[in-house]
């Protein structure tokens, strides 16, 4: 065990060192893709958080859109910093998750995904056809990069890379002991269990809503990071196909654990920007990479130590595909 | 008064559209517990076909609405075998998987046949407006009207007499019991996907010469059609009807009034109010 947590130290570390040189090294571009990682990171793993009570939530990325154009307004039209204007947006998503949560939370399967799109369409449709305040079609322009801090201006990349570097690593920590928490491990109960776990007095309907909110409130930040780096923000960013790469980066990466969908992401982001030539193709490419991750690798990425292992004859173990729930037995198997 | 006739014909033809294409859909979840969104584009490629046939190559307009109805009923049926069956019992992979294959589509029928111009899909009985008493209605929507109502009574009348029909709505009740009767699940699912494609397809059939189109004609009509299945109660056929009347006759009138985001945001808010009070939908049963 202690072992274990050496080597989780040794790459964080590891980690953080690349990250710190990455501007140095390399183009303003690759900078820039990693800044949109780090974002994405936000995204993903605040998904993940829903996933956790077993629905998976398709106004995710409008919810991101809440908190960018929030702060667009925000820093914008009103004028205020962007340092206020980061806790203020994502707790502008943070309220409209909570609205959106009281129907969703009552509904589950197929419900709740068309309700979820419903919902996310809804907003995207208010943007699009309030011109005032939400500029339409085209958007909101000229939002204001983060005020200076100590003469360093966060308009330049660089900066700006850190400054969301280190809001990521912020945000995944909160993430990371949330569902490790006894909260966490409540969200693992409801989605497992759902009936023992309202017989134990757990009221599963608030805690639906809770996660809605948490998650909202992280996807609020990713949204944020994001129109601070665009410097505009549009509907279209936050329509159907943006919701199609994040469902790609959860499947592909898997969602039983934290590290599976940063995983997903990161690696289709290499790959995406090495399919820059094939951009019309990209769509097409997801697709059939998400059928063919459910139809033959059903439990993603985070799934290849424990087949590696059972190529190996050392345990036979099984990991849950999307939405799958393993039982108790199968489950403490495949945490060796 | 001619205004209220006028409206009230449009709603009647925009329900059995809605209808035609929610039918197909629900009939899909009861039988197989999979929430097709590539419903959508089995509908834009009916439409395709009869752009690629009737359109540009001059065949028969009818022949091509019957070919459409084929061909997506087919690939329905090849979808059903390659990418759904494997995920059966899992509703949230069938889902992505069934997202997935919307972008398959979607950019394979944009890189065939280009993304940015709409393709016209001339009215078969080109300037024919029949007008009764202030009231004006063009053939074709007289046509997709007619086709809608024969092939949803059609659909009932199979699924309410044939042997079949009864074997597939006993499945969408209750699979194990199904199964105990020695019906056929795997044959079931293929039936209920075979229909309710060929009821997509159709529906883009008959509707490409009224509507335009394009590779993401079909996102809006699925949503529509997902949430008529979601109000009417998940997998109910007869709630399905009622609730493509409903919210036709919402549609019509929000859009006469105001316009269509408009109305695209009612109905958005309308369901999740809905849902938020009655979850199994106007004819579905509490679990």
């Amino acid at each position: 065990m202690r072992n274990s947590r050496t080597i989780v130290l040794i790459v964080l570390v590891a980690l953080a060192i690349v990250a710190v040189l990455v501007p140095y090294v390399s183009s303003y571009y690759y900078t820039d893709v990693i800044t949109m990682l780090f974002i994405n990171i936000i995204l993903v793993s605040s998904f993940r958080l829903i996933t956790l009570t077993g629905n998976w939530n398709l106004a995710q990325v409008p919810l991101m859109g809440a908190g960018a154009y929030s702060s667009a307004l925000i820093t914008g039209s009103l004028g205020w910093p962007f340092w206020l204007s980061l806790p203020l947006s994502a707790i502008a998503a943070a309220v409209i998750g909570l609205a959106m949560s009281y129907p969703l939370a009552r509904t589950k399967g197929f419900a709740f995904f068309i309700a979820s799109y419903a919902a996310g369409e809804a907003m995207v449709l208010c943007w699009t056809r309030f011109k005032v305040p939400f500029g339409g079609w085209t958007g909101l322009v000229n939002v204001p990069p983060p005020g200076d801090i100590g003469g360093i201006s966060f308009a330049d990349p660089t900066p700006y890379y850190f400054l969301t570097g280190i809001i990521m690593a912020a945000c995944l920590w909160v993430m990371y002991r949330l569902a490790r928490s006894r909260i966490g491990a409540t969200f693992h109960a409801i989605h497992s269990q759902e009936s023992l776990a309202r017989s134990i007095g757990i009221n599963i309907t608030r805690y639906k809503m809770l996660v809605f909110v948490v998650s909202s409130f992280f996807a609020g930040v990713a949204g944020v990071l994001l129109v601070h780096r665009m410097w505009a923000v549009e509907p279209n960013q936050f329509g159907w196909v943006p919701t199609l790469y994040l469902l790609v980066w959860a499947v592909f990466g898997g969602t039983r654990t934290f590290v599976g969908p940063i995983l997903g992401v990161t690696v289709l982001t290499v790959i995406g920007e090495l399919l820059v030539p094939l951009a019309e193709w990209v769509p097409m490419i997801y697709g059939f990479i998400l059928i063919l991750t459910l139809l033959f690798f059903p439990e993603g990425l985070e799934g290849i130590p424990h087949r590696v292992q059972s190529w190996f004859g050392k345990t036979r173990t099984r990991t849950a595909a999307p939405g799958e729930v393993l039982s108790e037995g199968q489950l403490t198997e495949g945490q060796h | 008064m001619e205004f209220v006739a006028q409206t009230i014909l449009n709603a009647v033809i925009l329900s059995s559209f809605y209808a035609l294409v929610a039918v197909g859909l629900t009939l899909v979840f009861g039988v197989m517990k999979i929430v097709n969104f590539a419903h959508g584009e089995f509908y834009m490629l009916g439409a395709y076909t009869v752009w690629v046939l009737f359109a540009v190559n001059g065949w028969p307009y009818f022949a091509t609405v019957v070919l459409a109805i084929v061909l997506v009923g087919l690939l329905g049926v090849a979808c059903e075998r390659l990418v759904f069956r494997p995920l059966r019992g899992n509703l949230l992979s069938g889902f992505i998987a069934s997202v997935g294959l919307v972008f398959v589509l979607q950019v394979a029928v944009g890189r065939i046949w280009g993304v940015g111009k709409m393709k016209p899909v001339p009215a078969p009985y080109r300037g024919d407006v029949v007008s009764v008493g202030g009231v004006s209605v063009d053939v074709q929507r007289i046509i997709a009207f007619v086709g809608a109502v024969v092939l949803v009574a059609l659909l009932l009348l199979f699924l309410n007499r044939s042997r079949t029909g009864r074997a597939l709505r006993a499945s969408s009740q209750d699979v194990e019991a199904a199964e105990l009767q020695g019906i056929s699940v795997n044959r079931a699912a293929v039936v209920a996907m075979l229909l309710g494609s060929a009821m997509a397809g159709a529906a883009g059939a008959l509707m490409a010469p009224i509507m335009s189109v394009y590779p993401y004609m079909g996102g809006l009509v699925v949503w529509m059609a997902f949430v008529i299945v979601i109000v009417g109660g998940q997998g109910n056929i007869k709630g399905a009807i009622y609730a493509a009347l409903m919210f036709g006759f919402l549609n019509t009138i929000i859009t006469t009034v105001w316009d269509s985001t408009i109305a695209a945001l009612v109905i958005a808010v309308f369901m999740l109010v809905f849902l938020a009070v009655r979850p199994q939908g106007l004819l579905g049963h509490a679990e």
